[in-house]
């Protein structure tokens, strides 16, 4: 086998674990899109938002301490404490589905029916709007994101996989590489993906959900609250956000780019269609193998690297010249 | 940061515009945006430091200091926007910070005769004061930076690097691409190979890269980031188990930021520099006394000895001195942005100098002439203890080979200037 | 009581079916013209040019090709920061090439690169709708981008990889580098802004409008009734991009005269041009126009009133900027979904009718 080869199937096995990982942010996307037919511009922000609140709830940060401060002439900073991170999960969840329930309340719940360019662009106002409340609750910095789930074990795992690498050395006679956040990652995300569905499939909101999404003068007239299921969407693509944050978090640290990670998620979504949860996961496993694939086979050598963002996109360009809707989209339809 | 907003309301009402007297340097800060994380330690030290002239010595020559901070966003539309709202106030000096401003403000304060300091930034061939009159670089820019990298190698490895592999992972923009040339020319000279790694913006996806290097193990990597591609690469590196100490990169990578979310991990990575680190100095008690504890902080005071910190204080020292200069040449106190920039011209820092501001072996001593603005280049190397959370000067600042970086100098500047009609001033 | 049609006869075609039928929208049209050229070149200092009037004006000629695009012909692009990028190379590549020739003509050759340019992106929206469209123009935004990064020969293999704009004259005087009059780069932008809109008001009035509003409103009822897609599609992208191309030329020539491409004409520069569009109506001239100053004046003003007037540290008024935009945004969406222009014309009807309500 030659070295090439080795080295493109290393290549192909990171594309897949970064695929994974720009799943979890198209997911977020597609679970609103799908529900309420809203093109969520915010998910990217509220994804560092998310990881924001559960930096400042782990850290015990005052938030809006920046502001009291300048106003008040205080000098607050934190209350001191450091919670461990499964609370603050929890709490920062808890702040997500508050969120959810603002945004359905003060936003959506005054647009209903209207056209989809204008719900868009009411996620365009919360996009600004968060990025700013986010900054001015937890402030600018980099926060550094360790989260151990059970005291000092439990922690999210970086770096090499020894196993694997052992391993891929006795088959091949070269090591991959392989990341520990990116196969606790994929864990996560599986888990997540099958929470999901379970829940679409066999709870009695999860159904009212998928009926929601079906058509929702239908829904409404048996009687199911399209303000619930609003509201719940929001807070499951506020969850997503969170884990999404973590994920990426864990790796840069949390800081204002986390709200670029979006236009990654956003060749996925083309390419899987934007009402289909597998359509996300396996979009995001083609694009992280192609653009991986293209940077090392023609990239790197021939065109002097750093194709990856474009590449993305030509590639999901060219999947929908032949699938206008998408991998996994509905079939668009149309008549006069 | 501990006034009431509604009584700096009220004052700012009261005041009515600032003393005439008063010399104003604006301070074009990035606290916002992408970015924040860098351009809060350097404008709290900016500001700081004025501050501390203010409480101390009542001002640079016995006139009180103004700092008016506009926030850029390191946006080059906002910093527009900012240079023409604070033009007006006779502004000391601009310190752009980010290279799109810079590029922007060269012909414009030029024609405006207002003076510009890019410390370790912008347009690198701006050294050749002959033909950028009213830009300054020193202590030393980009292509420093790359050669004091090969240099440290050399020093590192006994003088002979022929035969090694080095890797360039750089932002995939004109700020990252400053230093191909030179490492090229010297690639040649000194016989190393040269690997070129771009990294797209923001720079939070660097499998491919990493996985690069990890296939053709080059012995060293240097590294032109800036923002997130700062901490994911050294979170990479780190994964991949890249051997830290054999990965140097330049001052924009190597702040106290970019190395904590990698945790312990980061421990031995180092950065090239122009200025010392810490907070070993006792101008920082001063800044303890006159400006932390007395509550007139530009920040939290959470920053103080941080790598960014201390650049920003250093620039401000820069400029105070070369305000302090040119009120001795034109014996006038009250002096003017064309007598800031003779100032600028005339700088000499010294050991004395440096020592007596309570800032022995800060930064190297340099001349500024008429023909050369950019200092003479030195440049030292850091490294990072995670242990301690500490940056250290290892390798002390040392002169970069002016061969290979005058020669590019003189042919971009001539370009410039041929490009532009601008006639030899300097005799 | 003040604006009204009541008297105001109209007696030929002509005259009936003019941009402002209505007397009073004429004069104030008119006033607006005369204060625009005759008085504002008078009294402009460089603070108004370079902060506020040339990157307003700039900004309306892109949201108005993109309105072209998107308002009217239905198609969503976020490219523009893409092609904006096209214009302003070609434009640095004409005027390096041909120092001689008037900068008028660069500007308009540039436009017709991006045109060009645009076309060829275009070509998937046969296929591809919605936003899935939107997403696919990104890939114009990002290989173009990395093209101009990457091949040294756009920059003219430049040390800095920046393009910078030499000094250039039109009728003898100054109109790009530093030392250009104020009052000559408003004059200058103010008529490629003007002949834009005028160009554009009477393409989307006409049988090109019609075909590409039917296109908008149901491709396929309009391909049915004989409206060419593919032509009706690819017009619109080369309008489109023509204005795109041109607002890009202005902003890298005149406005800011060294630009980098990833920082100048970023992905964030094709939302912002978006969001005046969707901000301002779609559909409507004059709602690019209202679009553009919302965007480009409300920050200006919230950080002149909140640094300068208040006294609050930078970074607060900066965070709250971004609150306030975005909180604006919603609520405008909340009181009127169809934009700033949809808001106009309602007060437009409101003031007709009063102050007789009934």
């Amino acid at each position: 086998m030659s070295d090439q080869f080795v080295f493109a199937m290393e290549v192909t096995l990171n594309g897949l674990m970064a695929g994974v990982l720009y799943a979890l942010v198209a997911l977020g996307f597609v679970l609103i899109y799908k529900a309420s037919g809203i093109f969520n511009f915010a998910q990217g922000v509220m994804a560092l938002f998310a990881a924001m609140t559960l930096v400042g709830i782990m850290n015990g940060q005052v938030p809006f301490s920046h502001l009291i401060n300048a106003t008040f002439g205080t000098d607050l900073h934190d209350f001191g404490w450091h919670l461990p991170a499964l609370l603050a999960i929890l709490l920062t969840v808890g702040v997500m589905v508050l969120l959810a329930w603002g945004v359905q309340r003060f936003v959506f719940s005054h647009l209903v029916g209207q056209e989809p360019i204008i719900l868009f662009m009411a996620t365009i106002g919360l996009a600004y709007f968060l990025e700013g409340l986010a900054d001015l609750m937890w402030g600018s910095e980099i926060k550094t994101l360790n989260v151990c789930l059970f005291g000092e074990s439990g922690c999210l795992p970086q770096g090499i996989n020894e196993t694997i690498d052992a391993v891929t050395y006795e088959w091949f006679g070269y090591g991959f590489f392989i990341d520990n956040l990116d196969i606790t990652a994929t864990i996560v995300a599986a888990v997540l993906v099958a929470a999901l569905i379970a829940f679409s499939q066999y709870t009695k909101q999860g159904r009212a959900l998928r009926a929601v999404a079906d058509d929702h003068q239908a829904a409404l007239s048996v009687g199911i609250s399209l303000n619930f299921i609003w509201i719940l969407v929001w807070s499951l693509a506020g969850f997503v956000a969170l884990v999404a944050g973590i994920m990426w978090g864990a790796k840069s640290g949390v800081q204002f780019s986390l709200s670029l990670i979006a236009l990654k998620a956003l060749p996925v979504l083309m390419l899987g269609g934007f009402t289909s949860i597998p359509g996300a996961i396996v979009g995001g496993l083609i694009i992280g193998v192609g653009e991986k694939l293209f940077e090392f086979a023609i990239g790197a050598p021939f065109l002097g690297g750093a194709t990856e963002n474009w590449f993305a996109y030509v590639l999901a360009l060219v999947f929908l010249v032949f699938r206008p809707q998408g991998l996994f989209g509905e079939k668009i339809i149309e008549r006069v | 940061m501990k006034l009431k907003l509604t009584s700096l309301a009220l004052g700012a009402a009261l005041a009515a515009g600032p003393a005439l007297a008063d010399l104003t340097f604006p301070d074009l800060s990035y606290r916002t945006g992408p970015y924040a994380a860098g351009g809060i330690p350097f404008s709290d030290g900016y500001n700081d430091y004025f501050t501390l002239l203010n409480e101390r010595d009542g001002g640079i020559g016995g006139v009180k200091v103004k700092v008016t901070e506009c926030e850029t966003g390191y946006n080059t539309e906002k910093g527009v926007e900012c240079y023409e709202a604070t033009k007006g106030d006779s502004p000391m000096v601009y310190q752009p910070l980010s290279t799109g401003i810079t590029y922007q403000l060269i012909p414009k304060a030029t024609a405006d005769g207002i003076p510009m300091h890019t410390m370790g930034y912008g347009r690198t061939s701006a050294k050749n004061g002959d033909v950028f009159s009213n830009v300054f670089n020193y202590p030393a820019n980009y292509w420093d930076g790359a050669s004091g990298v090969v240099n440290y190698l050399l020093e590192i490895n006994d003088g002979n690097i022929n035969g090694k592999k080095l890797a360039l992972l750089y932002h995939n923009s004109a700020y990252g691409k400053e230093p191909i040339r030179t490492l090229e020319e010297l690639s040649k000279k000194h016989g190393f190979e040269l690997v070129l790694l771009p990294v797209d913006h923001p720079g939070q996806e660097q499998k491919s890269q990493w996985l690069q290097i990890r296939r053709e193990k080059p012995d060293y990597v240097t590294m032109w980031g800036w923002g997130v591609m700062n901490q994911v690469a050294i979170q990479e590196a780190a994964n991949i188990r890249y051997p830290m100490e054999n990965f140097i990169g330049i001052w924009w990578s190597g702040a106290e930021h970019d190395v904590l979310p990698a945790g312990a991990a980061a421990d031995g990575y180092k950065a090239v520099t122009f200025h010392n680190v810490g907070r070993d100095f006792p101008v920082f008690d001063d800044i303890q006394t006159y400006v932390i504890d007395a509550g007139k902080a530009a920040g939290a005071g959470d920053q103080v000895g941080n790598v960014l910190y201390n650049r920003g204080m250093y620039a401000a020292m820069l400029a105070a001195e070369a305000a302090k200069t040119a009120q001795e040449i034109h014996g006038t106190q009250d002096i003017t942005p064309e007598m800031m920039r003779d100032g600028m011209e005339a700088l000499e820092i010294t050991e004395e100098k440096m020592a007596a501001l309570g800032m022995p072996n800060f930064g190297p001593s340099f001349k500024v002439t008429c023909g050369n603005h950019g200092g003479d280049g030195m440049v030292g190397v850091n490294q990072w203890d995670a242990e301690t959370q500490t940056w250290s000067l290892i390798s002390d600042f040392k002169p970069t080979d002016s061969e290979v970086i005058g020669a590019l100098i003189a042919e971009d500047s001539a370009a410039f200037a041929a490009e532009n009609n601008i006639e030899s001033r300097c005799k | 009581m003040f604006y009204r049609e009541a008297g105001d006869f109209h007696t030929t075609y002509t005259s009936d079916s003019q941009t402002f039928p209505i007397k009073f929208d004429r004069y104030r049209y008119y006033v607006i013209l005369v204060i625009a050229f005759l008085v504002v070149p008078f009294i402009i200092n460089d603070y108004w040019a370079n902060a506020i009037l040339l990157p307003f004006l700039i900004y309306a000629i892109a949201a108005i090709g993109l309105n072209i695009l998107t308002g009217y012909c239905g198609q969503v692009s976020l490219g523009t920061g893409g092609f904006m990028a096209v214009g302003a190379y070609a434009c640095y590549k004409l005027m390096t090439a041909f120092p001689d020739v008037s900068m008028f003509i660069h500007v308009i050759l540039a436009g017709a690169i991006t045109a060009v340019v645009g076309v060829l992106f275009g070509l998937p929206s046969l296929r591809i709708k919605g936003f899935y469209l939107a997403v696919a123009t990104l890939a114009a935004q990002f290989f173009l981008l990395w093209l101009f990064n990457k091949v040294p020969w756009f920059y003219n293999y430049s040390a800095s990889g920046q393009i910078n704009a030499p000094e250039r004259e039109v009728f003898g005087i100054l109109i790009t580098g530093a030392s250009a009059p104020a009052w000559a780069t408003y004059l200058f932008c103010l008529i490629f802004c003007f002949a834009s809109a005028i160009v554009a008001r009477n393409l989307t009035r006409g049988t090109v409008g019609r075909k590409w509003m039917a296109i908008r409103d149901m491709d396929i009822a309009a391909e049915i009734i004989g409206v060419n897609p593919l032509r009706a599609k690819l017009s619109a992208f080369a309008v489109s991009s023509f204005f795109v191309g041109i607002s890009g030329a202005l902003f890298f020539s005149i406005y800011l005269g060294a630009v980098e491409v990833g920082e100048a004409f970023s992905i964030q520069k094709s939302f912002l041009v978006l969001f005046m569009v969707i901000v301002g109506g779609l559909g409507s001239i004059f709602g690019s126009f209202a679009g553009a100053a919302f965007l480009v004046l409300l920050p200006v003003a919230l950080k002149v009133l909140g640094v300068d007037m208040l006294g609050w540290p930078t970074d607060i008024v900066a965070h709250f900027q971004l609150v306030i935009v975005g909180a604006l945004i919603i609520f405008f969406l909340i009181v009127e979904p169809h934009g700033l222009a949809q808001l106009w014309r309602l007060a437009k009807e409101k003031l007709r009718l009063w102050p007789f309500p009934h």
